[in-house]
């Protein structure tokens, strides 16, 4: 996406949820920062779905910061896309790949 | 005649409260209804219109009836609301303060063009929620305005500020609107629905209002907390001389259409299709309630 990236973020720290920033890097893709409840036995899925997300949504140039309480798989994603979607400033997003 | 799905209890989940979200289908409501509507604040729309978008695409909201309260049409969020719920495979959208016949044919126009655009053959239902005089007056023509309207329903809070009043325990504010709302729902033969009981620590309080609206005639009512759910299924539960009476009727009518009779008498009164028909929902109900097995 060559759209410009503002700091966004989305979600809460409530237990089932997660909270989720984007900010600008100067990286190649995306660099991931994760922080979860249940790192231990999950960390790797919850990378890998937060990677699916940014991908879906083309994101490229963008460091996202999760803090992890537990969250079920769509709820990672509805989180990392709100965030994503708000850092771009899309409010229409394409449903079709989400 | 048409075999009617049990909708005793649809239970609001607000869209941006993930627990809920998580977790409204382990109460066993008969309908979720998730809420983009008046439970999320304006700076969460978007945030709670993706989670609602993927949690109807859960497998945990499989096997259970869903609906979404999406915001008006006439604000900016309506339309990405419907866009998004309808992809995300929603079973019925609620139609927020519903006061003209327009309203129905304009959210029915736009759901059959999202549906076009995507692909979707099965057709959405909607639930159009009455929240003014001006939509209680209008109650008959909205109820028959259109094919996809499974039932009406009465939004109370914003009825009684309508009609400058509040909501009493009696509830003789809303008796015009529920009558009212009763009668377009079974003139057009869709479902009636009623308002939320907001004090979730009245359990009296809400039992009465059940045995009321029950006793009318309505087929369930929208709740806010699922601690109401077990409350308004016990309320529906049909007795054990229900029962009786309705598997006598069934085989009764059995026995007719054996004998190739139209009707037939039991224990002296006539048993017809509109009996039998209250026969097959009370099993129905009782099955729903656990009272009665599967093979009953």
């Amino acid at each position: 996406m060559s759209k410009k990236v503002e700091p966004a973020h989305a979600g809460t720290l409530e237990s089932s949820d997660l909270f989720v920033r984007v900010v600008p890097c100067e990286c190649e893709g995306v660099e991931i920062e994760l922080e979860s409840s249940v790192y231990e036995i999950y960390a790797d899925a919850i990378k890998a779905t937060i990677l699916e997300s940014a991908n879906a949504l083309k994101a490229t140039g963008i460091k996202i910061m999760v803090q992890d309480k537990g969250a079920l798989d769509y709820v990672i994603k509805a989180r990392v896309e709100a965030a994503i979607l708000r850092a771009y400033g899309i409010n229409e997003p394409d449903w079709s790949v989400l | 005649m048409k075999k009617q799905k049990l909708r005793r209890s649809m239970l609001f989940v607000p869209g941006s409260n993930t627990g809920m979200v998580c977790n409204a289908f382990i109460y066993k409501p008969d309908t979720v209804m998730f809420d983009l509507e008046d439970s999320v604040a304006l700076a969460e729309k978007d945030t709670a219109r993706l989670m609602v978008f993927h949690a109807l695409q859960h497998f945990t909201y499989k096997n259970i009836e869903t609906a979404v309260r999406v915001n008006p049409l006439d604000t900016p969020f309506g339309l990405l609301d419907l866009e998004a719920v309808i992809r995300g495979g929603a079973d019925i959208i609620r139609l927020p303060k519903t006061d003209t016949v327009d309203d129905v044919l304009e959210m029915e126009q736009e759901i059959a063009h999202i549906e076009n655009k995507i692909g979707r053959e099965k057709k959405t239902m909607m639930l159009a929620a009455i929240e003014s005089a001006l939509g209680v007056v209008n109650a008959v023509d909205i109820a028959r305005s259109s094919k996809r309207l499974m039932g009406i329903a009465l939004g109370a809070e914003d009825f009684v500020r309508d009609l400058h009043t509040q909501r009493t325990k009696e509830g003789h504010e809303l008796m015009a609107a529920r009558n009212q709302i009763l009668l377009a729902a079974r003139a057009a033969k869709i479902g009636a629905f009623d308002s939320i009981f907001s004090d979730i620590k009245d359990k009296e309080g809400f039992m009465h209002e059940v045995a009321y609206i029950k006793g009318l005639g309505f087929d369930g009512k929208s709740l806010i907390n699922p601690t109401q759910i077990p409350w308004l299924h016990k309320a529906f539960e049909p007795t054990p001389k229900d029962i009786n009476w309705a598997r006598e009727v069934i085989e009764a009518a059995k026995d007719a259409t054996i004998r190739g009779l139209g009707a037939v008498s039991l224990n002296g009164k006539m048993v017809d299709a509109p009996i039998v028909a209250r026969a097959e929902w009370i099993i129905e109900l009782a099955r729903a309630s656990g009272v009665l097995g599967e093979e009953a």
